[in-house]
């Protein structure tokens, strides 16, 4: 007992009690050892012009320090449909936020703040709803209501957002499964936080109201990869409908994750699909934590009902602590509250995702819950100690601390304190039964922190202020006759043409295969070199340059007619498409200018050849016919580009060298 | 006999029991657009007969057109009990007692699936377990006195509702709330104000613009003002205790002869008209704004005056008003009636025939104003003259619906015409002030720069 305890090693034992491995080098097999299991549910904004329930312009967005009022509103709970109140709820109304919302008068109304009940829903957006719905082989409902799910955190200024279900029990392809799908629903986006500090929180409410659809799948995905693969698979077939928004923020995920003896914990506001395999992997390792830290506190506490903490005002002298969080704390007055954990050395710095330990789930909560920005806490644990030996004595004595104790010190104000004690002996208790059901936020690094207590059904109410809309039969057959060619007819369309599968996603994601339909079809190029040209060197202009306006893909096809007019060769195309795209105003004639295309006969372009051959024997260091034939090809590249396919050219250039040689 | 079909009707009715299933009841729908499984849900009687709603696992509720259905099953059952929690709403001993009559309207509401609206939800104990702030403030007492909206409060309910609040001050108690719908609220502080004279405690009317149904609703915290106020203010009048701002900030305390609603969905919605507001209100207390009002005292001498005509009339003038209007309400015996009139008080020329005929008849016609701020001016131009040797009587700044009440309560004492005139005329409760203050009209005009600049500045 006399050993001194080293958090660090502590740490790094219990890491490897959980069995954490990268997730590189984790294997279908560890996942099912796990029981993964994992949902998703994908928002994504519709191309409407105004939004869902109101006549504003959809898809503005002002910088968030731009407004012309603010209003403040509180939040209370209310009563569900049936009659129960909502955890999240009853949570979000301890915090007592003054929650802000900062308003702009070209995208805010009076309905968005509330002073307006809603008008008829967009039927724009019901439509494309509809449609994405059948894409997805979904029952469609024969009446829309809508319904309010509460949102206490102040992200909605009516407390609700107004959300209907449009379609149920559809499914999607993924590679080697179908995935099957909850249901579909078309709901008003919400604010966008501007900060969120102590007891304030301020929106902006530009977003706020934008029509989105939100599709939940089924907890199908049994690998970090299947979550990601049937991501990508959504964003694909919301895209193809070509009736969504595209660019930041407009598609978000969240992602549902249990194991075996988990539970199931919602990650919120995933921005990128290509982060949800790591969010995903560390979150069920983290699940694996908490039922090992469960399994560790039940053999050292045999009735858990009786565990209790204690807390005390920090009475002794820490004047001088140089630690700026508590020199701070202090400065305000605040109180310095010292509490014990029996039993639970060991636990605080316990492994629960790469870098962070239990005392993390701990501050997290002090944040959202009792309103304590971090850092909040510090503990017996921490890395790095701030208290002295003499402190660590007099806390021990203070507390009346055992051995096998952990220890925590915070500091709240006066009104926060109540708040914040029970915020730590709620979590404590819940290590006891394991994983909390809980929703948290995605940090870019892959792992999450506490954003809320998981919300159920609970939360749903009838929407009194609007009417059912009914959909009838008819409305759907119109919709289904116009419905985009299927995504999986697409993929084997693409594997036909013996198109290199690294190109399906650029295509696919940017909703390419009606366009280059028709370039094929008017145009009579090769399937493969154009899916080719799209899938590697326009991706590759993307990446490379920055447009001056919004390119539109259909100049592709403009362009390609212009070439086929004015019988300018197509080799020519990568060359074109990057001046067009960063110029997409620009004239053909002038781009044309520009790269000096000018035209000249096939007959004379080979003619360079032999004075080109004769002047790299006299220049070329290296003498090999390699070489010579690609310093020729380079030399003459830039006129036969648009004049002859730069493979005939290779030919006519390795013939005659073939030729000089002999 | 329970109706187990809940507001069902017609088709949706009859396939409902063709298979058997009733409200409430967890049931698996088959249908030509595929499956569908949940809790059947009651259906408004105002929504159509050809859908069945289903509330499904994850709370969501979708309705199922019955003519695609080919198969449904009853598996379970489970009835709601909306219901908000009842607790006992604490005494606390030196705390000031306060009366809360009801009157229906949104201040505590739950659901009403009949109508698929809202309907209130009042005894102390519900209140106390949706607004438990409420016990810090007062010692509670409830009475339902009726349970109707706002639009059909009237005569019969101002005059029961004065006689009750009389009662409550005989016996003593610090301050009367009144949970009223917001369309006609002021019509009623309006009643109260005549009805109710000399009270010694203030007398609060208090409604909400969103129901208590809505986390962001305005009632608990416009209930917790109304309470703060009839507990503590030092202000014995009539009251009205709406929010001040749209934000959650303060609210204002208009006279009740002076406030008006003037937005029809907005929180801030009821504003005091010609003059300033009496107070502001928060959680912390009152803090007056104007300092002339009646004073809270210790006796009980309170004036109860429960009396109304019902023939009288307000007249909304517009151009080409044709006589026949006023020959109508002569013929269909009206014994009052009250124009609000444009601008200064005018209506056009052919209208002056019958208004005489009202002289003859001794039938009192008052004129307001339509622009509700400012005085009538009869003086001003000839026709304002001529209209008044018709008999005509200006009422000063009484705003229009303030004179319709004031002459219901006068004519319900008095058919004298002179007398009638005296009680109209004397100022009793601010319903008449001698002068306007300069910063009682404030339409600020949105877009102004400097309008935009202070907009931006304090909370809306």
């Amino acid at each position: 007992m006399n050993k001194k305890f080293d958090p660090k090693q502590n740490y790094e034992t219990s890491m490897k009690r959980v069995g954490y491995i990268e997730r590189e080098k984790a294997t279908p097999k560890d996942y099912a050892k796990m029981g993964f299991k994992s949902g998703l549910e994908v928002h994504q904004q519709l191309n409407t012009k105004e939004k869902l329930f109101c006549r504003c312009p959809a898809g503005i967005y002002q910088d968030l320090q731009d407004y012309d009022a603010e209003l403040i509103r509180h939040m209370r709970p209310t009563l569900s449909e049936m009659g129960t109140y909502d955890g999240t709820a009853l949570m979000e109304f301890r915090t007592k936020k003054n929650i802000i919302y900062r308003i702009k008068n070209e995208t805010t109304c009076t309905y968005e703040i509330d002073d307006t009940p809603p008008f008829k829903i967009n039927p724009e957006a019901l439509k494309y709803a509809i449609e994405i719905s059948l894409l997805m082989h979904q029952n469609i409902v024969g009446e829309l209501h809508i319904t309010r799910k509460q949102y206490l955190d102040g992200s909605i200024p009516t407390g609700f957002q107004r959300t209907a279900i449009v379609g149920i029990e559809g499914e999607i392809p993924l590679e080697h499964k179908k995935v099957r799908i909850i249901q579909l629903s078309v709901e008003e986006d919400s604010c966008r936080e501007v900060s969120d500090i102590g007891h304030e929180r301020i929106y902006t409410t530009d977003r706020l109201g934008i029509p989105l659809i939100e599709t939940v799948t089924y907890p199908d995905m049994l690998t970090p990869d299947e979550v990601m693969e049937a991501g990508q698979v959504l964003r694909f077939i919301n895209r193809s409908s070509g009736k969504v928004r595209v660019g930041i923020g407009s598609g978000r995920q969240d992602v549902n994750v249990s194991i075996t003896g988990g539970t199931r914990v919602e990650i919120k506001g995933v921005s990128h699909i290509k982060w949800l395999a790591k969010l995903t992997h560390i979150e069920a390792f983290r699940q694996k934590a908490l039922l090992e830290i469960k399994e560790t506190l039940l053999k050292r506490v045999s009735v858990p009902e009786k565990w209790q903490p204690t807390f005390k005002h920090l009475s002794f002298d820490i004047s001088d602590i140089e630690y700026f969080p508590i020199k701070q704390a202090m400065n305000k007055g605040w109180k310095l509250i010292a509490c014990n954990l029996p039993e639970f050395k060991g636990i605080l710095s316990f492994f629960m995702q790469p870098g962070k330990t239990f005392a993390d789930e701990l501050e997290g909560r002090l944040k959202v819950i009792a309103c304590l920005e971090r850092p909040n806490m510090m503990h017996s644990e921490d890395m790095n100690p701030v208290f002295n030996k003499d402190m660590l004595k007099k806390r021990s004595t203070l507390l009346q601390s055992g051995d096998n104790d952990a220890q925590i010190v915070f500091w709240a104000p006066e009104e926060d304190m109540k708040t914040a004690m029970e915020t730590i002996e709620e979590r404590c208790r819940m290590a006891f039964e394991g994983v909390p059901n809980e929703t948290r936020k995605a940090l870019i690094d892959g792992t999450t922190i506490f954003e809320r207590v998981l919300p159920g059904a609970d939360r749903m109410y009838p929407d009194t202020d609007s009417a059912p809309i009914p959909i009838p039969d008819d409305e759907i057959e119109g919709i289904r006759q116009e419905l985009p060619v299927e995504l999986e007819k697409r993929i084997a369309q693409l594997k036909k043409w013996n198109v290199p599968e690294d190109c399906f996603h650029y295509i696919l994601r940017n909703d390419l295969m009606p366009l280059i339909e028709n370039i094929i079809h008017e145009q009579k190029v090769s399937p493969k070199w154009l899916c080719t040209f799209f899938g590697h060197t326009l991706k590759h202009i993307e990446g490379q340059y920055q447009p001056s306006k919004p390119f539109n893909y259909s100049l592709i096809l403009n362009m390609i007619k212009y070439l086929q007019k004015n019988t300018i060769h197509l080799t020519i195309l990568p060359d074109v498409i990057t001046t067009l795209y960063q110029h997409p105003q620009m004239e053909f004639d002038s781009i044309i200018k520009l790269i000096k295309y000018s035209p000249k006969s096939e007959k004379e372009i080979v003619s360079h050849i032999s004075s080109l051959h004769k002047m790299f024997m006299e220049i070329g260091f290296s003498k090999s016919t390699k070489s010579e034939h690609n310093w020729i090809m380079g030399q003459l590249r830039p006129i036969a580009l648009g004049n002859m396919p730069l493979k005939k050219l290779s030919k006519s250039v390795a013939e005659y060298l073939t030729a000089e040689e002999q | 006999m329970i109706d187990i079909f809940k507001g069902y009707r017609g088709k949706a009715l009859e396939i409902l029991k063709k298979y058997n299933v009733r409200v409430w009841s967890d049931a698996e729908i088959k249908t030509t657009r595929g499956s569908f499984n949940g809790i059947i849900l009651p259906r408004s009687e105002n929504d159509d007969d050809w859908h069945i709603v289903l509330k499904l696992a994850t709370g969501y509720n979708v309705g199922i057109d019955v003519n695609t259905i080919t198969d449904m099953k009853e598996i379970g059952y489970k009835e709601a009990h909306y219901k908000i929690p009842e607790k006992k709403f604490p005494y606390t001993k030196g705390k000031p007692s306060v009366k809360l009559f009801g009157t229906g309207g949104t201040i505590a509401s739950r659901l009403d699936y009949r109508t698929g609206a809202v309907i209130p939800a009042f005894s102390p104990g519900e209140l106390y377990g949706a607004v438990p702030e409420l016990a810090n403030i007062c010692n509670l007492q409830t009475e339902k006195l009726f349970a109707v909206f706002s639009e059909n409060m009237g005569p019969d309910q101002y005059k029961k509702l004065a006689v009750a609040i009389g009662k409550e001050i005989e016996k003593g108690i610090d301050g009367i709330v009144i949970g009223h719908g917001t369309d006609t609220l002021h019509h009623t502080a309006a009643a109260l104000s005549f009805m109710i004279q000399n009270s010694p405690v203030p007398i609060v009317l208090v409604g909400s613009q969103r129901s208590s149904d809505r986390p962001s609703s305005d009632a608990a915290l416009n209930l917790i003002h109304a309470t703060t106020t009839a507990a503590t203010s030092d202000i014995a009048e009539v009251l009205v205790c709406m929010f001040g701002p749209t934000s959650d900030e303060y609210g204002l305390l208009h006279r009740g002869t002076r406030v008006r609603k003037m937005h029809s969905s907005y929180r801030s919605t009821f504003r005091t008209i010609g003059d300033v507001p009496l107070a502001t209100v928060t959680r912390d207390g009152v803090q007056p704004i104007k300092p002339e009002y009646n004073h809270r005292r210790k006796d009980k001498k309170v004036k109860i005056l429960p009396y109304f005509e019902e023939k009288i009339a307000l007249l909304y003038y517009y151009p080409n008003m044709q006589p026949d209007m006023i020959y109508s309400l002569i013929d269909n015996d009206y014994k009052g009636i009250v124009i609000a009139g444009t601008g200064l008080g005018h209506v056009n020329k052919p209208l002056y025939p019958a208004i005489r005929k009202c002289k003859e008849k001794g039938i009192p016609v008052y004129m307001t104003v339509q622009t509700l701020w400012g005085y009538v001016h009869m003086f001003v131009y000839d026709t304002g003259r001529d209209l008044m040797s018709d008999g005509i009587i200006p009422a000063e700044n009484m705003l229009p619906e303030v004179a319709y009440v004031k002459l219901g309560w006068a004519l319900g004492q008095t058919g004298d015409s002179e007398k009638v005139k005296e009680l109209m005329l004397t100022p009793i409760a601010g319903d008449i002030t001698k002068r306007e203050p300069y910063n009682g009209y404030l339409v600020y005009q949105g877009g102004i720069p400097e309008v935009e600049e202070f907009i931006k500045k304090v909370h809306k």
